[in-house]
């Protein structure tokens, strides 16, 4: 069949293009599909990890209880399994190190194989039953200390050091992040996990036959309100600061807002990246169609219908479509395998399963077929609508527009070939401007790509650089009273002192309740400031009320001046009341800060300390630390430029991937359009350019009226395109607003440069490229045809 | 007269799969400067071949082409380039102008090139259109094109001036007007002019008159009294 033929030569001919234009959507689709794969891997991969090993959904740590109480709790009705635990913090020494470090030693069973948040062991094996000293360690501490089993570790054990052994080195689904109560993010280096057998920590910590933490599993029914209430009635006696489940537990917590808010950015991005491609798709289609123009009109002058010619270019479609989908589904199963187990390493989880996200890969396709047929059918309905004599003829006289260019005096200025260049920039005018549009979406698609580097530094600095000017944080095994400031002012190198409490309580309003650590500050902080949307640093004079986080406010759904119960979950003080005297907005995790001497009153104690802030000299910082390391009273010690320094490494290493995919989608997306854009410029042209070359001219003066076209529209879309790429951050910034952290919305200068800097180069290589094809025109053959 | 060309033993095969087509077979031709030549032959007896090869566009298979003193045969791309650039002025059938560009400026154009150009206004004077500088391609007659595309090619003074079919598209009367542009452009600036046609009456105006057959010169004629394109017959 003729048609079909025709089919077979318009590939022939076009296959540079067709392959460029299959090649967008593929991008498009292929970080779809990675992304949401990936996510849906990790999701799978998480719940069985937690499963597999036996994440408990219950939490609750206390004072001291007797172990005969275990019996009681475990018959509370709901609770699956039940077990009881001792942990507590303590103190390293690590000779490599010059502060100290901190690790919380849980204990566990003498069969590990059975019980709750069961061990994964990497590496070495179990303690020994009878063991006094052997230890497993956290893999992420063992790994930032190049710890291996057989290592020993000096521990500060209630004022006694001791010396441990590491047999194994393990990682549990309690402890996919280790945090330090009080961070902000994981740090291994100074803080970590050391499971120790529980006859060990019976015998060092005076604990034979009690307990002082505990978890358990529920029933699938379980009413997890009533579990929570009948655990914290049974415990309050015991010193129990608030059962939890596991959207408080700190690793899960951490876990799944980490996990939302890549959800979130493996949605929003690639579901850009696949608008942008598919117009793009579009774009290049609808050009491509309407250079068929004559040979539409040749075969509609042989008879054929316009119902066959859309068939014919239907096929067309359908064939460019089926490419960019299925080199889309291959890279993006491919890169989602990638995705998940980079992401699975640097989560540890120990099962990785891989999952193919049928559905969103099925929109996709979907997504783009329909914008193809859309955009190729519009375009073929009006290029079939033309008479075939009409279309035949050469092009009608142009509107040149660019005689402004004479009458302002200026054409004298340009050579002929650059008025070549500017006119038929200008007369292609829909042309033009598609190119201009689709190359501007390249630039937005970088912009958005990295800026995401920008709003994290900016967090940083508020966080580290404005708000928290102290250098070192101590945390106080327990509340100190007054004295404890006192000391702290007289350790070596501290130039000034900040006190705090830090109480951990569960604030209701309605229905509605957050479990925090609520933070008594002085009136006015100089260290530890937070500040308010300004960048003013807010004071809490005494008998002013509470000042929470604006994602507190929205979680609770208070205003200000509302009312709030404060729950105290430290002792058993009865619930109060307290009003919301100030909001203000932050970046990190919600929040909520009082005077300290009305946490005091609420506490009903007298100047007790949770820790204090301090300045230190840094030429003494070293002594300060051999001096901590002595002091059994003290729990943490957290270097604040050490923390920005693991913070700045986790987010890193968290946006990494997404970081290099948007940049590689990005650089893809601008060659890509560009080089189609020339392409196309060079088709159109031929004939000119043949002449050119005929009369005379050499290959590289022809090349600039090529290279003159790329550089104009490619200048012209750099304006649009960067505008354009802040309004997808803003839309990125929406969709990554997770329930507990807030994203501002922050592009640097240097991100507009670099996506500008990426698009010129991408300009840059495509016009190389066409630049190539340019020399291989045939002179010749060109003269014979007549047709422009 | 000084020798411009001297074509010797050359043959052009193109080879499509096991298809040999031997477009030109064994030329030999010598062309002189200020010289009038029209090349006759029916349809594929390899004239635009050989008025390529001439012109540099192409390179024969076998055989020599001696362009003054310079070896065109073995010149690559870019030697070639300069030659068109420097001496050869070329009209085709499609009169191939820049649409994008008025008449003036496609004149311009080769004024940039060319080391010793003429004026492009003059160039269009020349060829009668003088008026129509700041008219588009698509504004102008076909018989008018072609002339535009006369006075771009002999707006760089070429030494040759290669015409293929150059009235091929365009009725009697534009025909001798576009005729007469070239002629002019031969008398006055004594340029070697070759004009392939399949219009035997043209061959009137030749001081030489070339015929092809099946890719050889079968009868080369020097007429002894030339017309001026308004007295052909057709
Ligand atoms: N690029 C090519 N590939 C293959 N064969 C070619 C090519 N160009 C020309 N030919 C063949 O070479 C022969 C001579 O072609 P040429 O164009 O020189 O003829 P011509 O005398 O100019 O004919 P016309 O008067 O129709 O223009 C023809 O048989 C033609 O088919
Ligand atoms: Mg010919």
């Amino acid at each position: 069949m003729l048609l079909h033929r025709v089919l077979k030569s318009d590939l022939r001919r076009m296959w540079q293009q067709s392959v460029a234009i299959s090649f967008l959507l593929a991008c498009g689709i292929a970080t779809f599909i990675m992304s949401t794969s990936a996510m849906r891997s990790l999701g799978v991969s998480r719940d069985r990890y937690y499963r597999d090993y036996r994440f408990s959904e219950v939490f609750a740590a206390l004072t001291r209880a007797p172990q005969s109480l275990a019996t009681r709790l475990a018959s509370i009705p709901g609770i699956e399994q039940l077990q009881t635990r001792i942990v507590r913090s303590v103190l390293l020494d690590i000779p490599s190190m010059i502060e100290p470090a901190s690790c919380r030693l849980v204990s566990i069973e003498n069969d590990p194989a059975q019980g709750l948040n069961r061990i994964c062991l990497r590496k070495g094996r179990f303690p020994d039953a009878h063991s006094r000293n052997e230890v497993i360690a956290s893999e992420p501490f063992a790994d930032a200390h190049r710890i291996q089993p057989g290592d020993d570790l000096i521990v500060n054990m209630d004022g006694r050091k001791e010396k441990l052994i590491i047999v194994g080195i393990g990682i549990s689904p309690e402890f996919v992040y280790t945090v330090q109560p009080g961070l902000l993010l994981a740090d291994d280096r100074r803080f970590g996990i050391l499971w120790m057998p529980r006859h060990s920590m019976e015998a060092a910590f005076n604990m034979e036959g009690a307990f002082n933490n505990l978890t358990a599993t529920l029933y699938p029914n379980a009413s997890i309100a009533d579990v929570l209430y009948h655990v914290d009635r049974s415990l309050k006696p015991y010193g129990g600061a608030g059962a939890y489940t596991r959207r408080d537990q700190e690793s899960d917590c951490r876990l799944s807002d980490e996990m939302h808010q890549m959800q979130s950015m493996a949605y929003v991005t690639p579901f850009i990246f696949l608008s942008v491609s598919t117009f793009l798709f579009n774009i290049v289609l609808t050009r491509m169609i309407h250079q068929q123009k004559e040979q539409i009109a040749s075969l509609r002058s042989f008879g054929f219908t316009r119902y066959e010619l859309a068939f014919h270019y239907f096929k067309f479609l359908v064939f460019l479509v089926a490419c960019g989908s299925s080199v889309g589904w291959l890279a993006g199963w491919r890169l989602s395998i990638w995705m998940t187990d980079t992401y699975s390493i640097f989560f540890r989880f120990p099962i990785v399963v891989h999952a193919f996200a049928f559905r969103e890969a099925m929109v996709a396709s979907l997504i783009g077929f329909l914008a193809a047929t859309v955009g190729g059918l519009g375009a073929l309905r009006q290029v079939v609508r033309l008479e075939p004599a009409v279309a035949m003829r050469p092009e009608p006289p142009q509107t040149l527009g660019s005689d402004w260019l004479d009458r302002a005096g200026l054409g004298k200025l340009l050579s002929p070939m650059g008025k070549m260049i500017l006119r038929r920039v200008e007369s292609n005018a829909m042309a033009t401007t598609l190119s201009i549009l689709g190359i501007a979406m390249g630039v937005a698609v970088l912009v958005l790509g990295s800026f995401m580097e920008d709003t994290i530094a900016f967090v940083m600095d508020v966080q580290f650089g404005r708000s928290q000017r102290q250098d070192i944080m101590l945390t106080f095994n327990d509340p100190k009273s007054a004295s404890g400031f006192y000391d702290a002012t007289h350790l070596p190198g501290v130039t000034r002192v900040e006190p705090f409490r830090a109480v951990p309580v569960r604030i209701r309003h309605g229905t509605n309740q957050y479990r925090l650590t609520l933070m008594g500050l002085t009136e006015r902080p100089e260290l530890y400031r937070i500040l308010d949307e300004e960048q003013k640093p807010i004071t809490f004079p005494e008998g002013r009320g509470l000042t929470l986080t604006k994602k507190l406010c929205e979680l609770l759904d208070v205003q200000r001046n509302d009312m709030v119960t404060i729950e105290i979950l430290e002792n058993d003080r009865k619930p109060e009341t307290m009003q919301v005297s100030s909001v203000f907005s932050n970046y990190t995790a919600p929040a909520a800060f009082l005077n300290q001497a009305d946490l005091h009153r609420l506490m009903q104690e007298s100047d007790r300390l949770s820790g204090v802030f301090m300045s230190v000299d840094s030429k003494e910082v070293d002594l300060l630390y051999e001096a901590v390391k002595e002091t059994p009273a003290i729990a943490g010690v957290l270097d604040n430029n050490a923390a920005r320094k693991s913070f700045k490494d986790l987010i890193q290493a968290n946006t990494r991937i997404m970081r290099i995919v948007n940049s590689i989608f990005g650089v893809v997306i601008a060659i890509g359009v560009i080089y189609n854009a020339a392409l196309i410029a060079l088709a159109e042209s031929s004939r000119d350019l043949a002449t050119l070359r005929v009369i005379g001219f050499s290959r590289r003066e022809v090349a600039t009226v090529l290279v003159g076209e790329v550089a104009i529209i490619t200048l012209l879309a750099i304006p649009i395109g960067l505008p354009v790429g802040y309004g997808f951050c803003y839309l990125a910034t929406l969709a990554i607003d997770t329930e507990t952290h807030r994203f501002p919305l922050v592009v640097s200068r240097h991100t507009f440069a670099y996506a500008t800097l990426v698009i010129l180069m991408a300009a840059l290589a495509s016009t190389l490229i066409v630049r190539r094809m340019l020399n291989q025109l045939d002179l010749v053959s060109v003269l014979k045809v007549k047709v422009s | 007269m000084e020798r411009v060309f001297q074509v010797s033993g050359v043959s052009k095969v193109y080879r499509m799969g096991d298809v040999e087509v031997h477009a030109l077979r064994g030329v030999d031709l010598e062309l002189y400067r200020g010289e009038f030549v029209v090349v006759l032959g029916a349809s594929g007896s390899g004239k635009s071949t050989l008025l390529n090869i001439l012109g540099g566009l192409d390179t024969p298979t076998s055989g020599t082409v001696k362009f003054l003193d310079h070896d065109l045969t073995s010149a690559d791309e870019d030697e070639r380039t300069k030659f068109r650039r420097d001496h050869v002025g070329f009209v085709f059938q499609f009169y191939n102008l820049i649409s994008g560009l008025t008449s003036l400026e496609n004149v311009a154009l080769v004024a940039e090139i060319a080391q010793h150009p003429l004026d492009p206004i003059q160039s269009l004077e020349i060829v009668g259109l003088g008026n129509r500088a700041s008219h588009y391609p698509s504004q102008l007659s076909g018989g008018e094109q072609q002339r535009v595309a006369i006075a771009r090619a002999i707006g760089k003074r070429p030494d040759v001036l290669l015409c293929d079919e150059p009235t091929g598209a365009l009725d009697i009367k534009t025909g001798i007007v576009v005729l007469e542009a070239i002629a002019r452009a031969n008398s006055e600036l004594g340029t070697l002019t070759v004009v392939i046609t399949h219009n035997a009456s043209i061959a009137d105006m030749a001081d030489r008159v070339v015929t092809m057959i099946d890719g050889q010169i079968s009868k080369v004629e020097a007429k002894s009294c030339k017309r001026l394109p308004r007295e052909l017959v057709w």
